[in-house]
C-alpha cells in the first residue's frame, strides 16, 4: 500500500487524528518559541550549511581522518558497505565476546539496518532503552517518529501494553507511573546487558571521538555499565572540528524539541576501562545519494525531526503511512533516492507548502526534491498510465487555445445541467467531501473579449 | 509601461468575476493592461506532478506569448512561482527569459513593490481571515514565515490595509497549508480535506466572515468544504476586496 492509502486509514479516525496533529504541532511550537529567543539563528543555520557542505564534498578525507585520530584513542573502527554488513559485524563482535544480551540506545540507523530482527534470529536478546523505543518494542511495531518514536500512541495504549508486558496495574495510565515501570524495568536490563550500542549523533574528524545527545541518559547508562560498546554511525555523521560541533548542538536539541540542549551530550573518546569501543561506519546508499547533485544535500540531515513536526502532511497521516524507516519530508527524499520504485508515493505525500525547507536547520532544500523526485518517477514510467494520460491530454489541449476555450465552454455548458447523483458519482474524487465550484456562464476571456469590442 | 495579464487557466474558465477584478484593479490605478488571449496554462499542474517534458512545452508557450510585456502580473502566487522559481529548468538561456522571469509579479506584490499605491478607493467593512497561501508565502516571499527568525511583515496586509473599514483576525496557525497542493487535492484526497477543514475552522473561530488570498486554488478548496458543510463563512480572492466589490 502506498501513503495515499495508509493515509486514508490514519485520517478514519478523525480524533486520533486530531490529536496526533496537535500534539506534534505543540513541539513545532516549542521550537519557535526556543528558535525566537536566538538573534543569531538564521546565521547559525547558514554556518551549519557552509560546514555541511564542506564536510560532504571531502568526505572521504575526513572520514580517513576520523579512522585514524579514532585508532589513536585506542577505538576500532570498522566500515560496512551496507545494512548486511554492518549486521554482521555487529553479531561478530557480540559472538567473539560471548555477548548475549544487547542493550540498545536509539539508532535509527540500526533501525534502517534492521539490526534487531538479524540479531534475535541469531540468538542474541535486544531490548531498546530509550523509553519511547521500548514502547514500540514492546508492541512489535517500527518508529512512526525519529526523536518522537511511540509518538502515535496515547497514554491509554502505553498503558495497556504495559500492563500486558510489565504487568502493571490494571487500566493505570498515568504516565509518571508507567514511567517508573519502565525506569525499573530498564534498570534490570542495563545491569544484565553484556553489551552496549548507541547510535552517533556527530562524529568529530579532528578528535575521533563521537558525540551522542539524549534526553534519557540511557545511552550512557548502557555504556557504562558492559564492557563492549558498539556505535553504529552513517558516513554523513562526520563533522570536521570539535568547534563546529557547538553549532550543530545549538542548532539540534532546538529544532527537535525546543530545547535549549539535550539533557544529555555526551563525548566518547575511550573505551571504559577494561572495556572496548568499536565503532561501525556504515554507507548503506548513502555514497550513491552523495553523487547526485539534486539530492546530495539530504546527507545534511542531523535528524531532528523538525521538518516532521512540521509537515501538515505528517500530522495528519502518521509516521507509519510513509513505510519506510524514516517518515515526513526527509523521509520521503532518503527514501525516495534508496529506492524509488518501493518509494514512488512518497515524494507526491506533500503539498510542496515548503514549511520543512524553511525549518530546517541545515538548511536541506527538501520540498525543491521532492518536486525533483517526482520527474524521476514519471522518467521511470512509476506514475500510473492514467495520471499521466490525463496529464498528457490536458497539456495537448493547453498547446491549443482555441480547444482550450471549446473545452472550457462545453464542460461550463454541461456540467450545470448535470443530475447531482451523476455529478458527484465515485469517479469525482474532489467532490466526496467537498463542493465543485459554481461554474460561470462565461469565461474571463469572453468577458474580456466582449469588453474590448465595445471600445 | 505595458503590463501583460496572466490569468490562471482554471481561473480563466471557473473564476472570471476574481480575473475580471484583477484587470480593474491594475486599471484603476491607471495602468495600461494588456490580455494577450492565446494563453492557457504555465504548465504547474504538469510540474508539480513530474511530468517535465509537458511542462516544458507549456513553458516555451508561456515565453512566447508574455515575453515582450515590461511586466506580468497574475492574481495568484503559485502560478507566478512556477514562473519564476520553476521555469529555470525549461528556459534558462532563452532569449527573454531573464526578463520574464524578474518581471512577473503576484498582483499583491506588484502594487507592493512596483506600484506602491497610497489609497485602494474601496470599502469592505468586513472581519477578514488572510490565508497565506504556501507558493506565495514562501516562494514569493509575500509575508514573514512562522519558520523563520527574520523581522515579521505581510506584504498582503500592508497592501489591504489600503482597504476602508477593514478589519482582520489572528488565527491560531498563521502560515499552514490548506491542503490543495495541486493534484495532491485528489491524489491525496482524505489528508487534503482533513488539512482544508482544519485551514477554515481556524479562520470561523478566530471570528472571520471572510477568507482571503491571492491564490484562488487554495480559496477553492476551502470553499468546497464550506459549501458541503455549509458553514457560516466564504471565501474570495484578494483582488474582488481591492476591486470594491463586496
Amino acid at each position: 500500500m502506498g501513503h495515499p492509502q495508509l493515509a486514508k486509514k490514519f485520517v478514519a479516525n478523525n480524533e486520533r487524528m486530531k490529536w496526533h496533529d496537535k500534539a506534534i504541532w505543540f513541539v513545532r511550537k516549542k521550537r519557535d518559541l526556543a528558535v525566537h529567543g536566538l538573534d543569531e539563528w538564521e546565521d547559525l543555520r547558514e554556518i551549519a550549511k557552509q560546514i555541511k557542505t564542506h564536510t560532504i564534498n571531502k568526505l572521504d578525507f575526513y572520514l580517513e581522518e576520523f579512522e585514524k585520530n579514532a585508532q589513536q584513542k585506542g577505538l576500532h573502527v570498522h566500515w560496512a558497505k551496507d545494512a548486511e554488513e554492518h549486521n554482521e559485524i555487529v553479531l561478530k563482535l557480540l559472538l567473539n565476546r560471548g555477548a548475549k544480551k544487547l542493550v540498545k540506545s536509539k539508532s535509527m540507523l540500526t533501525e534502517e539496518c534492521h539490526l534487531n530482527p538479524y540479531l534475535e534470529k541469531n540468538g542474541i536478546k535486544v531490548i531498546d532503552t530509550d523509553l519511547g523505543e521500548r514502547i514500540v518494542q514492546l508492541r512489535n511495531e517500527p518508529p512512526s517518529h525519529i526523536v518522537l518514536p511511540a509518538i502515535h500512541l496515547k497514554k491509554e495504549d502505553v498503558g495497556k501494553t504495559f500492563e500486558k508486558f510489565l504487568k502493571t496495574q490494571k487500566g493505570n495510565c498515568d504516565p509518571t507511573y508507567l514511567t517508573r515501570a519502565a525506569r525499573n524495568h530498564l534498570r534490570k536490563k542495563f545491569l544484565n546487558a553484556d553489551a552496549a550500542l548507541t547510535g552517533v549523533n556527530f562524529g568529530i574528524a579532528q578528535t575521533g571521538g563521537i558525540v551522542v545527545c539524549t534526553n534519557e541518559g540511557n545511552a550512557d547508562l548502557g555504556v557504562s555499565l558492559a564492557k563492549l560498546h558498539i556505535a553504529s554511525m552513517g558516513i554523513e555523521k562526520i563533522i570536521p572540528r570539535l568547534e563546529d560541533l557547538s553549532i550543530f548542538t545549538r542548532l539540534l536539541a532546538r529544532s527537535a524539541t525546543g530545547q535549549a540542549i539535550t539533557s544529555y551530550t555526551s563525548h566518547f573518546h575511550a573505551p571504559i576501562e577494561h572495556g572496548e569501543m568499536h565503532i561501525i561506519i556504515v554507507d548503506n546508499g548513502r555514497s550513491n545519494i552523495l553523487q547526485n547533485e539534486d539530492f546530495k544535500q539530504s546527507l545534511h540531515c542531523i535528524r531532528c525531526g523538525a521538518c516532521i513536526n512540521t509537515c501538515p502532511v505528517y500530522r495528519r497521516s502518521g509516521g507509519h503511512s510513509y513505510g519506510y524507516t524514516i517518515p515526513g519530508p526527509i523521509g520521503s527524499t532518503l527514501g525516495a533516492s534508496k529506492d524509488l520504485k518501493a518509494n514512488k508515493t512518497l515524494p507526491f505525500a506533500c503539498t510542496l507548502c515548503a514549511s520543512c525547507s524553511n525549518v530546517c536547520p541545515v538548511k536541506i532544500d527538501l520540498h525543491n526534491q521532492l518536486y525533483k523526485h517526482r520527474q524521476n518517477v514519471v522518467k521511470r514510467g512509476l506514475l500510473g498510465t492514467k495520471k499521466y494520460a490525463i496529464l498528457k491530454v490536458a497539456t495537448w489541449v493547453m498547446k491549443h487555445p482555441s480547444l482550450f476555450d471549446f473545452s472550457g465552454k462545453m464542460a461550463r455548458l454541461i456540467v450545470p445541467k448535470l443530475p447531482r447523483n451523476i455529478l458527484y458519482s465515485k469517479v469525482n474524487i474532489w467532490g466526496k467531501k467537498r463542493e465543485l465550484p459554481k461554474f460561470p456562464q462565461k469565461s474571463f476571456k469572453e468577458l474580456y473579449k466582449q469588453r474590448e469590442e465595445k471600445k | 509601461m505595458k503590463i501583460g495579464l496572466f490569468i490562471p487557466c482554471f481561473m480563466n474558465e471557473l473564476y472570471p468575476e476574481a480575473s475580471m477584478a484583477t484587470l480593474k484593479v491594475l486599471e484603476n490605478l491607471g495602468l495600461h493592461v494588456e490580455y494577450p488571449t492565446k494563453q492557457t496554462c504555465c504548465g504547474q499542474p504538469m510540474a508539480n506532478t513530474g511530468c517535465a517534458h509537458e511542462a516544458g512545452e507549456l513553458a516555451h508557450r508561456f515565453l512566447k506569448i508574455f515575453k515582450n510585456y515590461d511586466y506580468v502580473v497574475a492574481p495568484s502566487g503559485s502560478c507566478v512561482a512556477m514562473v519564476r522559481e520553476n521555469y529555470a529548468q525549461f528556459l534558462d538561456g532563452e532569449d527573454g527569459f531573464e526578463h520574464l522571469k524578474t518581471h512577473t509579479y503576484e498582483l499583491v506584490e506588484f502594487l507592493h513593490d512596483v506600484v506602491k499605491p497610497i489609497r485602494m478607493n474601496s470599502k469592505f467593512p468586513y472581519k477578514v481571515g488572510i490565508h497565506n497561501s504556501c507558493h506565495g508565502h514562501r516562494e514569493l516571499g509575500m509575508a514573514s514565515m512562522s519558520e523563520r527568525n527574520l523581522p515579521a511583515f505581510s506584504k498582503i496586509e500592508k497592501i489591504l490595509s489600503l482597504v476602508d473599514d477593514i478589519e482582520f483576525v489572528t488565527l491560531k496557525r498563521n502560515d499552514e497549508c490548506c491542503g490543495f497542493g495541486g493534484t495532491f487535492c485528489v491524489s491525496e484526497d482524505a489528508i487534503s480535506v482533513a488539512m482544508g477543514i482544519d485551514r477554515v475552522n481556524d479562520h470561523l473561530n478566530a471570528g472571520a466572515k471572510i477568507i482571503t488570498g491571492i491564490d484562488m486554488s487554495c480559496l477553492m478548496h476551502m470553499q468546497g468544504i464550506i459549501d458541503r458543510d455549509k458553514l457560516p463563512i466564504k471565501t474570495m480572492h484578494i483582488a474582488q476586496i481591492l476591486a470594491g466589490e463586496s
